[in-house]
């Protein structure tokens, strides 16, 4: 079977471009707004959708990320409303793949068996959740894969060769590489150093490699997308939520995330994927 | 699977890190590599003599080790029935039971050439105690500690600077121990390949839990040579305070298979089990994963954590070490709490009977051996882990009993 992930790299590396992966808190600022906000995405440019599932510890996130999740939490946000929301967006598109990505204690606690199923039934297709690594497959990886959703790994620069395999035997869909050593929104990461990392994960696996962390400016999409399949926003969206909420949030939160999503989705467009 | 009893009650944790259902290694893939190469590093320590000879004189010279046990006399008399030791940890150099673990960990980390220390702190007691081992080993130190911690604990905030150590006061959140430990993990996960996080209790990934219980077992190891030497048995029954729980597995530990020695911990209840202000994870808790492990935690129904209550910093952590979740299913210990009210008359008694100044946490502990011992017989034996002194309290003391300082 097909995910929408594997389909949606396999158009993009027939269109010879990497993707634009966008992510955003679900119910940041509040659940309506927050689909208003998903709704708009893929007309902005957004290929692939990552949906943050609020957690209360989110432990390798930074300060942008942490307050996005205390908003939505704040404003009533769940895992139930999350996988609400991603229902109430495959109503309007049924194609642009969505990522549930965040911590493994809200799913543990809902159960995963349970998690899995419903995931898939409102139309999930892939999961990143940073606190399980390769050591703890059989908590959530193994049982996501056996139901056919997508299980995305992180690697990082901490990730050797020798333990890269580790890390790429059981993940699907692509290979996201987390491009500093460090938390979400961080410093920009040096291009040079992650185009030699990402050529370092191709050369053990036939997976797309996407990069995240730090990416803020449409040159910096543009200039990672050469080597990348991918390139992922989140800090820099959820950040310019937050300012729009001075000013009324709403659809002030919507056009805030849709401009930099343009622009950056002009960055992407304007590589060609380098010809492996 | 029909739960059997196990052979041991000490085997654990197997090689994955887990404490049955408990503990296990749920961190970022950046920490990854650094934790199995901890692990290596704890292996390799654990079989060389240099290490633990240089551990062994640490712990006498530096420390004051062994501690004390000392038979409670007057308290004995008071509560008229089991008689009372405290194993006094609250004399070692830095007044808590914290520098046991501090000494053996900086030399983890000086043994993998790591060159920054970090920690977090609740009460300030291991923030003082890792900001002292990296004084005594010239190693920057810096410690996260809550902005409300930071404030209820302004005397050991002075200490750590005095010692050298940057105090960085964590907002994120309530600004207690668990956004100190957010805050120390986003720190590691940033500065992974210099720095070396100093976990302060027997919790997080592994193999933390294990190599924070085996550096605090000292405490029941010396305990139970005292007790032999001075009432030629075993006590009948142990009490400790748990936080996060490193004062009470290091005493409980080397007991466990001593099957006819009753175990007791004694959580933090707050201002009662009712209500949201407390931090009794094992008695109102529920399985969940935080912090790199999988434990009793205070959470709600969507997996959120819940902020924890008690009038001792030290005990305000809505988690639990792995393996004290695994004695408590396993049924080896009996959890119970106590409220911040009994704690404090607690504290004011053995000031009185004593002439000591418990800390807060084991003043937990001490409500609990004051309800119990009136109904053990006279020749019954109670040991308690006196795990930290009081100087820190007064201020939080004297405010709850109506005075001004």
């Amino acid at each position: 079977m097909t995910t929408r992930i594997e389909a949606r790299f396999s158009r993009l590396k027939d269109d010879n471009r990497p993707a634009l992966v966008t992510f955003v808190m679900a119910g940041d600022p509040d659940h309506e707004t927050a689909l208003d906000i998903v709704k708009a995405l893929p007309a902005a440019g957004a290929d692939v959708i990552e949906l943050g599932m609020p957690f209360s510890d989110p432990m390798a996130d930074g300060p942008a990320i942490q307050k996005a999740g205390l908003r939505a939490l704040k404003a009533g946000a769940s895992l139930n409303k999350t996988l609400a929301l991603v229902s109430e967006f495959r109503q309007v598109d049924d194609t642009t793949p969505i990522i549930l990505m965040g911590y493994f204690n809200p799913i543990y606690i809902y159960g995963v068996e349970a998690f899995v199923a419903d995931a898939l039934k409102v139309g999930v297709d892939g999961l990143i959740v940073v606190d399980l690594p390769p050591e703890m497959d059989s908590e959530l990886c193994l049982p996501a894969l056996n139901a056919g959703l997508n299980f995305i790994r992180l690697a990082t620069p901490t990730t050797d060769d020798k333990r890269l395999p580790t890390v790429l035997q059981n993940t699907s869909g692509f290979v996201y590489y987390v491009s500093i050593t460090g938390i979400t929104g961080s410093a920009a990461p040096d291009a040079g150093k992650v185009a030699a990392a990402v050529d370092r994960i191709k050369r053990h696996t036939d997976l797309p490699v996407c990069v995240g962390f730090g990416v803020r400016t449409a040159e910096q999409a543009a200039e990672i997308g050469r080597n990348a399949d991918g390139v992922v926003v989140g800090s820099a969206l959820v950040a310019a939520i937050e300012s729009s909420l001075e000013t009324g949030g709403g659809t002030a939160a919507v056009s805030a995330v849709t401009k930099i999503v343009s622009d950056m989705a002009a960055g992407v467009r304007s590589v060609s994927l380098a010809k492996a | 699977m029909n739960q059997i009893e196990p052979n041991s009650f000490r085997a654990g944790p197997d090689e994955d890190g887990r404490f049955g259902l408990f503990g296990g290694r749920f961190v970022a893939e950046t920490l990854m590599p650094l934790i199995l190469d901890l692990e290596e590093a704890w292996k390799t320590a654990q079989g060389d003599p240099a290490f633990k000879a240089e551990l062994d004189g640490l712990n006498s010279h530096y420390t004051g080790r062994p501690s004390p046990l000392y038979f409670a006399e007057r308290l004995t008399e008071e509560l008229g029935g089991a008689k009372i030791y405290f194993k006094r940890d609250e004399l070692n150099h830095t007044g808590s039971h914290k520098i046991n673990n501090c000494l053996g960990q900086i030399l983890l980390a000086r043994k993998m050439g790591k060159t920054r220390i970090i920690a977090e702190t609740g009460a300030g007691q291991h923030g003082v105690a890792t900001a002292t081992v990296c004084a005594r080993f010239g190693l920057p130190c810096v410690v996260y500690m809550g902005a409300t911690d930071v404030e209820r604990q302004a005397p050991n905030v002075f200490r750590m600077k005095l010692l050298g150590a940057e105090v960085i006061p964590v907002t994120a959140g309530h600004g207690t121990l668990k956004d100190a430990m957010n805050e120390a993990l986003r720190d590691w996960v940033t500065n992974v390949e210099s720095t070396y996080y100093l976990i302060g209790t027997a919790a997080g990934p592994h193999p933390y839990p294990e190599l924070v219980r085996e550096f605090q077992s000292v405490i029941g190891k010396e305990a139970k040579e005292q007790i032999l030497a001075i009432e030629g048995r075993l006590p009948d029954m142990l009490v400790a305070a748990v936080g996060g729980g490193s004062n009470a597995i290091g005493l409980f530990h080397p007991f466990l298979d001593d099957k006819d020695v009753a175990i007791v911990g004694v959580e933090a209840g707050g201002k009662g089990l009712d209500g949201e202000e407390h931090c009794a994870s094992l008695t109102a808790g529920s399985p969940g994963v935080l912090h790199g492990n999988r434990t009793y935690l205070l959470q709600d129904g969507d997996g959120q954590i819940k902020e924890g209550h008690s009038i001792s910093a030290g005990l305000d952590y809505p988690g639990i070490g792995p393996e004290h979740s695994y004695l408590k299913d396993t049924g080896r210990v009996e959890y119970v709490p106590i409220m911040d009210e009994e704690a404090l008359k607690a504290f004011q008694m053995l000031t009185r009977t004593e002439g000591i100044i418990p800390a807060l946490e084991p003043s937990h502990a001490l409500a609990e051996v004051i309800k119990r011992a009136p109904t053990m017989g006279k020749d019954q034996i109670i040991v308690m882990n006196l795990c930290g002194r009081g100087d820190k309290d007064v201020h939080t003391v004297a405010k709850h009993l109506g005075m001004n300082l």
